[in-house]
């Protein structure tokens, strides 16, 4: 039996002493926890807010959604109020300026939002707008961009609204789809005058239904879903929105929670590290003690309970900093929150940091610390003998087994898939080994090769990588770590903007027309004709849908067994096809071949996008039934076609053979490709107000939102990473301090022997500068391998370095390490050559 | 704890406190085998004091681990007040010195982190005595240093820092004093006091005191001396 009591007293005596030092080494994993108890508690806190403001996030008790305008007269009659909101994408144009923007126009008719509000700035502009007639709500975004106000007009079709009221805040609507499609709010009685309303216009209608507290929605529900599902009509409840939300909102805070606990990781190396140094300098007294006849089990016990301690404050500081931090958050991820997060402590968040942190920093220090059970007594009388078969222990594996376990257990916690959890422990070990090995064989080629005809303090401060009781590999790991998330971010966004810009090049199509009705090919051309625009792709557009697929209906579908059936959605949805004989640049045949339609007696073979075709189990010659607007069409599938969708360009998932929908109702896209920015304002300007109805969509609008939207995801992103930096930081300046007097002593011996503070200046600058560089570059070296690996796996873009994102990451991290580590150097060098006599 | 299991002791107390019998003790250095004690025999009766000299490098300090039980050899046998110290393990061999041994040392070995009355409660709160407090206190008197007792080993003297670590060796009142140096890091006068402190109390509690030195005046106080050089014992002087 372990003597605790006395292991407790001896703890308690050494902590007086050594105390400082070890909260030294648990101030690493305080911003590690910090930041997992901030994003627990902040998760804790977005799913309860969900949960009461679901209500105000749907702003109704059930929405029925369907792209026909259909009437549910019998659910109006049964529920208390009803709403409807017709909304679609359209052009607005604003007569003050003549610009004009893609926007989601809403028309509503109708108390919508039952629940909440449309919140306005002026307040009374809601109620201004409910009044009717030529009226309009504009997003904020909007105003800001267009530099409009309340009192100014805006042009929606054919109908010039006054604006009433910016929208501070919509029902479930979040920032980063206000920025990707800002409403307009319009009164339903200006719809008609608008004429947006056309063949070809995809339309949303959404009818919403306040119902009475007594209605059982589930069995109303339950009654009702097969129809709907008939009529293509999706239902939304509270319940069901509350689900969604909070689904998504999980993994949102799951992948943060992720990037907090890479930064506990990075925390624990330092831990590790540090009571590394602090067992070796135990080592002596823990001789003594065994030659009082102290039992190594005692004795590990003593230290075992002041990691435990340290540990424990550790935590509770890192708790009480994330309870305070997730104060915070709100703001930072305001855009991309639905609810106003109500934000309180989350005991559930504390508890489980705490533990978190005690369990890690316990299991990190195991290892070092589990020396002290070898230690032989006979290092009294002969100091070298230290620890012996420490190697050998199976304890040791055990605990590395463990600390394996524990990665692997926390992060399917957070992940919920094993094949995440793999890749993640699998990177996350993988970055761990390569930087330890540019560690560890950066000392070992120092060591080995470093030649005495270099230039002194070069030589010295190489040296001093691997001086007694160095930090040089965890300092290489957790800052080499944090650089590499930091890399990976500032890299997959360059990609993905460089992506998108790519459409700039060249004779790449940059702008994009839709929406146009038959009549008005002809003047939109002209238009174009008349701006010294090329026409690259003039695209004609027939919606249609899937009756049968190889004789089998919907019905006959759904009698399958699960692994034959079809996705109910391939038989609700509407197809928008074009025809043509050739692919355009965006495609390339992966099968069969574009089957052209020469006479009324040939068969009509299609083309389906590959990827569409397998996920629906379609093969090559299955026979598809269309149904095109009440006229039904056989087809057999000719081939297959792999589709790039990232380029602008209008992209199908099925092409029919020219010479067969020539007569069907359509609508058009109109490409095109302008030389500038200000050619496709302009244009784009003519456009809408001789083409009201006609959508436009140009690439500097997409890169445009895309950098806003990448730039508010990275800012997040940005912010969770900093914690991995700022535990690099915090290791950086515990090692620093833990090796102070053996700093000052070496710097004392060289002044004493003649060195001058200038040199010695020169060795500190060029220690820190190797460190940094070398973790910087190792950082750099994988975040390129990680951009690289998700752009060509997860993204699928090709990659292409960038050097410069590339040197400002490496500048910026060496230079960091090189200040703090100078900060620290005054004061040593400013140490009296006397001291060392006297010490 | 099987320590004291009629496999492990047999009484022999009358005749001898510690007994060597053809001590070899051989290390691995690189390819070749080391032999630092070569088939070292003697024995020591209770209350007798016996100093083992040899120039450095001779295996004193080897042999002096060895006593104690803070090694184990590798052939030959040690009988430490009728403990078979090479059949017991290292936890065991702990709790014969906790029972039996005090050490003095070169270096004075005090745990830096207690003060000097805490590095003297050590041996007694080991062995759970209630009066380990006053005990240790005693003790501090009688080396001298009733006035440091709060004091860390770094606020202490060289010769400060050995009679705290004198004090410590005599609170468990151990049967046997293993001694290593312990005026080698003292200054003359001070090593002088030291001397006659351990000799003083060595006569006082009667102890058993076993002392490694290289010093010749000193190895002439004791009972008996043996020399060793080259792990080989030499000669038998003063008995």
């Amino acid at each position: 039996m372990v003597d605790w009591g006395w292991s407790f007293l001896m703890a308690k005596r050494d902590l007086r002493k050594t105390g400082w030092r070890l909260i030294l080494f648990v101030s690493a994993i305080v911003t590690g926890i910090a930041a997992l108890v901030a994003v627990t508690s902040f998760g804790d806190n977005l799913s309860k807010s969900i949960d009461n403001q679901a209500k105000e996030m749907l702003g109704a008790d059930l929405s029925l959604r369907n792209r026909q305008a259909i009437e549910f007269p019998e659910m109006e009659e049964l529920a208390e109020a009803h709403a409807l909101e017709v909304n679609f994408a359209s052009m607005v144009l604003f007569p003050l300026s003549g610009e004009s923007r893609l926007t989601q126009v809403r028309a509503l008719k109708g108390n919508f939002p039952f629940y909440g509000s449309l919140e306005t700035l002026p307040l009374e502009g809601e109620q201004e707008f409910r009044k009717g007639g030529k009226r309009a709500l504009v997003e904020k975004t909007l105003l800001a961009q267009f530099n409009v106000g309340v009192g100014d007009s805006i042009k929606v079709g054919n109908v010039t609204l006054e604006i009433v009221g910016g929208l501070q805040k919509v029902p479930g609507q979040t920032g980063i789809t206000a920025t990707v499609a800002p409403a307009v709010y319009i009164p339903m009685d200006q719809l008609e005058a608008s004429g947006l309303v056309q063949y070809g216009s995809r339309i949303n209608y959404i009818h919403y239904f306040q119902l009475a507290p007594t209605v059982d929605l589930d069995k109303l529900i339950e009654e009702r879903e097969e129809a709907w599902e008939e009529d293509k009509v999706r239902y939304e409840t509270v319940a069901s929105e509350k689900e969604s939300t909070g689904r998504s909102f999980q993994n949102l805070a799951d992948f943060l929670g992720l990037v907090a606990f890479i930064a506990v990781l990075l925390g624990c190396v330092g831990v590790g590290s540090a009571v590394n140094v602090f067992v070796k300098e135990k080592l002596p007294s823990v001789a003594v003690l065994r030659c009082l006849g102290v039992r190594s089990k005692e004795i590990f016990g003593v230290y075992l309970i002041q990691i435990f301690i340290m540990g424990l404050i550790g935590s509770l500081l890192g708790a009480a900093g994330g309870a305070f931090l997730q104060f915070l958050l709100p703001f930072i991820f305001m855009d991309f929150l639905p609810v106003d997060v109500n934000v309180q402590v989350s005991w559930r968040a504390v508890i489980m940091g705490t533990v978190t942190g005690i369990l890690i920093s316990i299991l990190f220090a195991l290892m070092p610390l589990l020396k002290i059970r070898k230690v032989s007594p006979m290092m009294t009388l002969r100091p070298e003998e230290g620890s012996v078969g420490f190697r050998k222990d199976p304890l040791r594996w055990a605990v590395l087994g463990s600390i394996i376990l524990f990665i692997i257990g926390f992060s399917y916690l957070l992940l919920g898939e094993w094949e995440e959890t793999f890749w993640f422990t699998g990177f996350v070990i993988f970055a761990f080994g390569v930087l330890w090995f540019l560690a560890i064989g950066l000392m070992w080629g120092i060591r080995k090769f470093l030649p005495l005809s270099l230039n002194y303090p070069v030589r010295q401060a190489l040296s001093n990588l691997y001086r007694p009781n160095n930090q040089t590999v965890s300092l290489l790991a957790t800052i080499g770590l944090g650089t590499a998330m930091i890399g990976t971010l500032y890299f997959i966004q360059n990609q993905l903007l460089d992506e998108v810009k790519f459409a700039d090049k060249e004779d790449q199509p940059n702008m994009l027309f839709f929406d146009i009705q038959s009549q008005q090919v002809e003047g939109t051309k002209k238009l174009l004709k008349d701006n010294g625009m090329p026409i690259l792709q003039h695209v004609p557009i027939v919606t249609m849908a899937v009756d049968e697929i190889n004789g089998l209906t919907k019905e006959d579908n759904e009698a399958l067994e699960d692994e034959e059936r079809r996705s109910n959605f391939m038989y609700n949805r509407e197809f928008r096809v074009t025809y043509r004989d050739t692919l355009i640049q965006t495609e390339e045949l992966l099968a069969g071949s574009l089957k052209p339609y020469r006479s009324s007696t040939d068969s009509i073979f299609v083309s389906l996008e590959e990827g569409y075709a397998e996920r629906n189990k379609v093969s090559l010659g299955d026979e598809i039934l269309f149904d095109v607007q009440g006229r039904p069409l056989k087809t057999y599938v000719g081939s297959f076609r792999k589709v790039n969708f990232r380029r602008v360009s209008t992209n199908f998932l099925v092409v029919f053979p020219d010479n067969v929908l020539e007569n069907a109702p359509k609508f058009h896209v109109l490409i095109t490709k302008t030389k500038n920015d200000q050619q496709s304002a302009d244009l784009q300007n003519a456009m809408v107000r001789q083409f009201p109805n006609v959508s436009v969509v140009n690439l500097s609008m997409i890169v445009e939102t895309l950098e806003e939207i990448l730039d508010k995801i990275s800012f997040v992103i940005q912010f969770m990473a900093l914690f991995s930096i700022m535990t690099g930081v915090l290791v950086l300046i515990s090692s620093l301090l833990i090796s102070k007097f053996q700093r000052i002593r070496e710097n004392i011996l060289l002044r004493t022997i003649g060195a001058r503070r200038g040199t010695l200046l020169v060795i500190n600058t060029l220690e820190y500068l190797f460190l940094g560089g070398l973790a910087a570059g190792g950082g750099v070296l994988l975040s390129v391998l990680a951009s690289a690996l998700l752009s060509l796996y997860v993204f699928e873009i090709s990659f292409r370095m960038e050097w410069i994102p590339l040197i400002i990451v490496f500048v910026l991290i060496t230079g960091m390490t090189v200040l703090l580590g100078l900060l620290n150097s005054f004061n040593i060098l400013k140490a009296n050559t006397m001291d060392i006599l006297r010490s | 704890m099987s320590l004291f299991t009629r496999g492990n002791y047999f009484s022999l107390k009358a005749m001898s406190i510690l007994k060597v019998e053809n001590l070899t003790k051989t290390y691995q250095s690189a390819n070749r085998q080391l032999t630092v004690l070569d088939q070292v025999n003697f024995e020591v009766h209770p209350g007798e004091t016996l100093s083992i000299v040899g120039p450095s490098g001779s295996g004193k300090t080897t042999l002096l681990g060895l006593c104690a039980g803070l090694d184990i050899a590798s052939s030959g046998s040690i009988i430490l007040d009728g403990f078979i110290l090479e059949s017991l393990n290292e936890d065991q061999r702990a709790a014969v010195r906790s029972q039996l041994v005090g050490f003095i040392f070169q270096n004075f070995q005090l745990l830096q982190t207690l003060t000097a009355l805490e590095n003297v409660m050590v041996p007694l709160e080991l062995k759970k005595r209630k009066d380990a407090k006053q005990k240790a206190m005693e003790l501090l008197e009688k080396v001298g240093l009733q006035d440091r007792m709060t004091h860390y080993p770094n606020q202490l003297s060289g010769g400060e820092q050995q009679r705290v670590s004198i004090a410590r060796a005599f609170a468990n009142e151990p049967k046997i004093l293993f001694a290593d140096e312990p005026t080698g890091n003292l200054d003359t006068e001070t090593g002088e006091m030291i001397e006659n402190l351990i000799f003083k109390l060595n006569e006082d509690e009667r102890t058993t005191l076993i002392l490694v030195t290289h010093d010749l005046e000193l190895a002439s106080r004791t009972h008996h001396s043996i020399h060793i050089k080259g792990g080989k014992l030499q000669e038998a002087v003063n008995g």
